[in-house]
C-alpha cells in the first residue's frame, strides 16, 4: 500500500514496532521447525530438547505482540488500512503460535523416536518439512513486503504439502502392516507428518491475513485441499 | 475518481438527493458538482477535513446558505422528489420540514417551556394550551430530557447544562414534526457522557427522522451513521456503508483521511 506517513509520527513508530516484532516471531517460529524437521531426520536428542525449550519464547512474544495489538487499538483507534494492520497481526500471531507448538511436538517426538529402531519413511518427512518452512518462509516475506503476489502464490503450494502428507500416511501403513514392530515409529511419524501438514494450513491463514490486509477482503476461492488421508483405506489383505 | 455510491443500491427512494450541487461563495467555488442520496431513516455522516465543503453541503439541504448574500447555489435538490430551491417553495416552511441543530447549543432567551413552544406557535401547529402542554412533553420525552426538566420547565433554558442545552435544541427542532433533521458538529462543545446522550438520541430518533450529521470525530461518525460521505476540496470523494469507508475504504484520499496521514 503506497501511504504517506500518519501525521502523528509515534503512530507509524508503533506500526513498524508491531511488524518487527512479528518478524521476529516469524523467524524464530521458521527456525523452529527447521529445527524440528532436522532433530528427526539426525535423530538428535539434544537439538529436540533445544526445540522444546525454545518453544516458551515464541509463546512470550505472541502475548508481547498481543498487548502491542491492544494498545495500539485502544490508544490509536485505528482505521481503515490500520485497522487491518492491526486485526492481522493479532490474527497472524496466533498463527504462528500454533505453528510453534507443532513444531515443539515435533521435537518431543523426536526424542522418543531416537530410542526406536530407524524406519526409512523418516525421508519423507524431510521432504514435507522442506516444503513447509519455505511456505512459512514465503508467507512471511509477503506479510513483511505487503506482497500480495506472493502471499497467493504460498497459499496455492499448500496442495503439495497435502498430496505429500497423504502419500506419507500410505507409505507408514504399509510399514506398519509389514511388521508390527514398526507401528510405534511409524505411528510417531505419522504425527509428525500430521504436525507438519497443520503447520501447512497455518501458513496458508497467514497468506489468507495477508491478502485480507492489503486487500480489505478475503480470498476468493475456497482453500486448496490436497489432503485426502481421511478417505485412505488399506484393506488387509 | 471513485464513487461507489451516487444510486441507491438498495433501490430505497432517497428523503433528500443532490444533484450535481455547486456552491459559490463570490467567485471562489466552494463545492464541485456534488451527487448524493441521503436515505429515510438513516444517518448520513458526512466528513472531511476542515474547508471541505460539508458543513456547506449540509446548510444547503434547508436552504441555510441562502441567508449569506454572497452565496450562490447550482444544480438540483429535491426533498420527497421536490425542488427545494423552486420559487415557489417558502423558504421557512421548508426548514420546519429539515431542522437543524448546530456546533454550538442555543436556546432561546426563554424558558425551556417556550423554548420549545416556540415552533409550534409561530408554524402555528398547535395553538390550544393542552395541545402545546403536550407537543412540549412529547418533544422533551423524545429527545431524552423530560424526566431531568419536568419539575422545572418555567426556568430558563440558558441555564441547563451544555449536554442538556443540546438536547433542549434538538427537542426543540423536533417539535416542529421535521422530516429531516441536520446536525451540524452537534457534540464538539460536549463532554463525554454529554456526547454519549445525544448519540444515543440520535440512533433513537432515526427511526421517525432522517437524520445529516456532520461531524469531525471519525469515531463518532463511524458510532452513529449507517452511510457516511467523505468530502476533500470542495469535492465529493466518496460515499458509502459506513463500515466499508472505515474498514476498507475505495479511495486512496478516504484511506489517507480516515488513517490519519493526509499530507
Amino acid at each position: 500500500m503506497p501511504m504517506n506517513d500518519h501525521i502523528v509520527r509515534s503512530f507509524d513508530e508503533d506500526l513498524d514496532s508491531l511488524k518487527a516484532k512479528i518478524a521476529q516471531m516469524g523467524g524464530l517460529v521458521e527456525a523452529q521447525c527447521e529445527s524440528a524437521v532436522r532433530a528427526v531426520h539426525r535423530r538428535d536428542q539434544a537439538l529436540a530438547q533445544k526445540v522444546r525449550d525454545a518453544d516458551s519464547r515464541i509463546d512470550a512474544l505472541e502475548a508481547e505482540i498481543e498487548a502491542m495489538s491492544l494498545r495500539l487499538l485502544a490508544l490509536r483507534q485505528p482505521l481503515g488500512g490500520d485497522l487491518r494492520t492491526v486485526v492481522a497481526s493479532l490474527k497472524i500471531v496466533s498463527d504462528l503460535e500454533r505453528i510453534g507448538d507443532y513444531a515443539a511436538n515435533i521435537g518431543k517426538r523426536a526424542i522418543v523416536l531416537s530410542g526406536l529402531p530407524e524406519i526409512p519413511p523418516a525421508n519423507g518427512i524431510v521432504r514435507i518439512g522442506g516444503l513447509v518452512k519455505s511456505l512459512i518462509k514465503d508467507v512471511l516475506d509477503a506479510y513483511a513486503d505487503d506482497d500480495l503476489e506472493l502471499a497467493v502464490a504460498a497459499w496455492h503450494r499448500d496442495e503439495d504439502i497435502d498430496e505429500l502428507y497423504t502419500s506419507l500416511f500410505r507409505e507408514l501403513l504399509t510399514y506398519m502392516m509389514e511388521d508390527p514392530r514398526n507401528i510405534t515409529a511409524s505411528t510417531h511419524l505419522l504425527f509428525i507428518a500430521k504436525n507438519l501438514e497443520r503447520m501447512g494450513d497455518h501458513a496458508t491463514n497467514i497468506a489468507e491475513t495477508v491478502h485480507f490486509q492489503i486487500k480489505g477482503k478475503k480470498m476468493e476461492a475456497d482453500r486448496p485441499k490436497g489432503d485426502d488421508a481421511s478417505y485412505v483405506v488399506e484393506m488387509p489383505e | 475518481m471513485s464513487k461507489t455510491s451516487g444510486s441507491s443500491a438498495s433501490g430505497t427512494t432517497p428523503k433528500m438527493k443532490g444533484d450535481k450541487v455547486k456552491v459559490f461563495y463570490g467567485e471562489k467555488q466552494a463545492l464541485q458538482d456534488v451527487d448524493l442520496e441521503i436515505k429515510p431513516n438513516e444517518v448520513t455522516a458526512l466528513i472531511g477535513p476542515s474547508g471541505c465543503g460539508k458543513s456547506t453541503f449540509l446548510r444547503c439541504l434547508n436552504r441555510m446558505n441562502d441567508v449569506i448574500d454572497i452565496c450562490r447555489v447550482e444544480g438540483k435538490i429535491t426533498l420527497d422528489n421536490e425542488d427545494i430551491y423552486s420559487s415557489d417553495l417558502d423558504p421557512v416552511q421548508l426548514r420546519a420540514r429539515v431542522g437543524m441543530v448546530f456546533q454550538k447549543p442555543n436556546p432561546f432567551p426563554k424558558s425551556i417551556y417556550d423554548n420549545i413552544a416556540y415552533g409550534p406557535r409561530i408554524h402555528g401547529t398547535a395553538s390550544s394550551k393542552a395541545e402545546i402542554d403536550e407537543i412540549v412533553e412529547t418533544s422533551l420525552t423524545k429527545a431524552g430530557l423530560w424526566e431531568e426538566v419536568k419539575d422545572r420547565l418555567m426556568e430558563p433554558g440558558t441555564g441547563l447544562s451544555g449536554g442538556q442545552q443540546q438536547r433542549l435544541c434538538i427537542a426543540r427542532a423536533i417539535a416542529v414534526n421535521p422530516e429531516v433533521i441536520l446536525m451540524d458538529e452537534p457534540c464538539s462543545a460536549l463532554d463525554p457522557i454529554a456526547t454519549a446522550k445525544i448519540e444515543e438520541l440520535i440512533d433513537e430518533l432515526r427511526e421517525n427522522f432522517t437524520i445529516v450529521i456532520v461531524t469531525h470525530s471519525m469515531q463518532q461518525a463511524a458510532r452513529v451513521s449507517q452511510r457516511t460521505a467523505f468530502f476533500h476540496l470542495g469535492e465529493l470523494v466518496e460515499v458509502g456503508d459506513t463500515e466499508q469507508i472505515f474498514t476498507n475504504p475505495t479511495d486512496s484520499r478516504t484511506q489517507g483521511y480516515i488513517t490519519g496521514r493526509f499530507g
